[in-house]
């Protein structure tokens, strides 16, 4: 049966694909696990500096990028050998709980808080971010919330905190649950307000058309603190500890500042200022 | 304004996929050929193990087969993510399975799509199995076959519904994205597909080149079907034996 014989003859170049192995070099390098954040991830840094380091050192970093509260919890649970996000005080918190050793600060940049561009309620020349969330929700103006225990979205809930304000369950509230740069198309989709991190901003806004415009940044409490620490090696024993400390300590050394403070995004902003201190 | 702008977005998605199909990108080849070996090899073990257990499960009379057909039919219908939960939890460091360090690999994503495939194979499977024409089983046996030899004959006899089956469940994994975005991690180029690509551009907000993904991967099923019809002949025969 000439029919027959056609299946078999597929199955079997089906079979011999699937089984074959990958690419020798993919399979030799030493990986590591990196859980990170989609900000860093969706502005491009890793495409700038892992090649760099994997050049250099030949390990080759893998990158899972979710939210910042999920990224630490993948590493206390062991699934990934480093982790680098931006939420101090979880870090230090994780750290002192004996999950993660030798924690240093990376880089940092700034969030901002964005709007609709005709600004509907004059939020821009205020100064303090908790007096324009306050704002927000006098008027029972859209806001919209990563809701994600992201970094992004620790820091608004320390500033609702601080505005004496619980959101949670206002109508107005929206928590989407996404990462940033979809938390900003749908800011903008409902022309409501948000936070999101500068990198993020600058590296979308055109290529998004978003309709938003910065409305008020600078306020101390807006300082955007990245970190980067080790999964605790007698915590998991089969963490790739020596890789993931090499990897740290050339993120913190004068090459690896140097790949992040080079690093731009296509309009030729710096999306993030190095500042470990080795 | 926006209708526009929709529709100048699906048309420079085509253009991009044959510009992306036309250069052979090295990066998107990679992803296809991801897709294909993570699918092709569900696919391959949920056969492996689905066949025979469809086999059993046409022929045999047993105590409680209604229920395990009825469970069979709704897992057939098991959501994604929730599949991609289960296995993350199972293969985690911190999990039962976790010392075999599967989870964020290609291994982790076949096992998630084995398990979405495996109730579609044996339910479809087995009720290929069950319209074949009892007479065969009967002279099989009076020819004097063993028990196995007559299950190989039904099993042959089936193949075209068979086949079927093995459709379906490849329609189902290579278009879900719930699973494997949970237990491979869409690292780049190590467990990132075509689902997953496509879901992360259009987070990122590159709708032309999410839309050019999505055209090719329904090209590429349109491929796979198109062969897979034309091993299995005119359709009338498979009809025919299910009626």
């Amino acid at each position: 049966m000439k029919r027959e014989r056609l299946f078999l003859s597929i199955l079997l170049v089906l079979s011999i694909f699937i089984l074959s192995k990958v690419p020798a070099g993919t399979e030799e390098a030493v990986r590591i696990r990196c859980a990170s954040t989609t900000s860093t991830q969706n502005s491009g840094l890793f495409e700038h500096i892992l090649p760099i380091f994997q050049k250099k050192t030949g390990i080759k970093v893998d990158v899972v990028a979710v939210g910042t509260g999920a990224a630490i919890e993948i590493g206390k649970r062991g699934d990934a050998d480093v982790v680098l996000v931006h939420a101090k005080e979880l870090e230090l918190k994780a750290l002192q709980e004996g999950y993660f050793v030798n924690r240093y600060d990376l880089m940092y940049n700034d969030f901002v808080i964005i709007g609709p561009v005709d600004d509907s309620l004059k939020i821009k020349g205020m100064k303090s971010a908790a007096e324009a969330f306050k704002r927000i929700a006098e008027n029972n103006y859209p806001f919209v919330s990563r809701g994600d225990k992201s970094g992004t979205h620790t820091k608004e809930l320390l500033i609702w905190k601080k505005a004496g304000i619980n959101p949670k369950g206002q109508r107005w509230y929206l928590e989407v649950g996404q990462g940033m740069e979809k938390t900003q198309r749908i800011a903008s989709e409902k022309q409501s307000y948000t936070l999101t991190d500068r990198g993020t901003w600058l590296a979308t806004k055109d290529k998004d058309r978003l309709e938003m415009k910065i409305v008020l940044e600078g306020d101390p409490i807006l300082f955007n603190q990245y970190g980067v620490m080790a999964v605790n090696p007698q915590r998991h024993k089969h963490v790739k500890y020596r890789e993931a400390m090499e990897f740290i300590k050339w993120l913190i050394s004068k090459e690896g500042q140097e790949a992040i403070a080079s690093f731009k995004d296509r309009y030729g902003n710096q999306l993030f200022i190095p500042n470990a201190r080795p | 304004m926006q209708g526009l702008d929709a529709m100048g977005s699906i048309i420079d998605g085509f253009k991009k996929a044959f510009i992306l199909i036309l250069n052979l990108d090295k990066e998107l080849l990679d992803i296809i050929f991801l897709s294909l070996r993570v699918s092709g090899s569900a696919l391959l073990v949920s056969s492996a193990i689905g066949i025979p257990l469809a086999a059993i499960l046409g022929l045999k009379r047993f105590h409680g087969k209604g229920l395990i057909i009825s469970l069979l039919n709704t897992f057939m219908g098991l959501p994604p993510v929730v599949v991609g939960l289960f296995v993350y939890i199972f293969l985690s460091r911190s999990g039962p399975l976790g010392s075999l360090g599967l989870l964020y690999t290609p291994s982790a994503m076949v096992i998630a799509q084995t398990i979405l495939a495996l109730p579609i194979v044996v339910s479809l499977c087995s009720t290929a199995i069950v319209s074949v024409d009892p007479i065969i089983k009967q002279a099989s046996m009076t020819l004097g076959a063993t028990p196995f030899q007559t299950y190989l004959t039904i099993i042959k006899e089936a193949r075209y519904g068979i086949l079927s089956g093995i459709v379906a469940a490849f329609g189902r994994v290579m278009a879900e994205v719930g699973a494997i975005l949970i237990v491979g991690g869409n690292i780049a180029g190590y467990t990132r597909v075509m689902t997953t690509t496509i879901a992360l551009e259009t987070d990122k907000g590159n709708f032309e080149l999410a839309i050019a993904l999505g055209i090719i991967l329904l090209m590429l099923s349109l491929v796979i079907n198109a062969i897979l019809h034309s091993i299995q002949g005119p359709p009338k025969k498979s009809w025919d034996l299910s009626g």
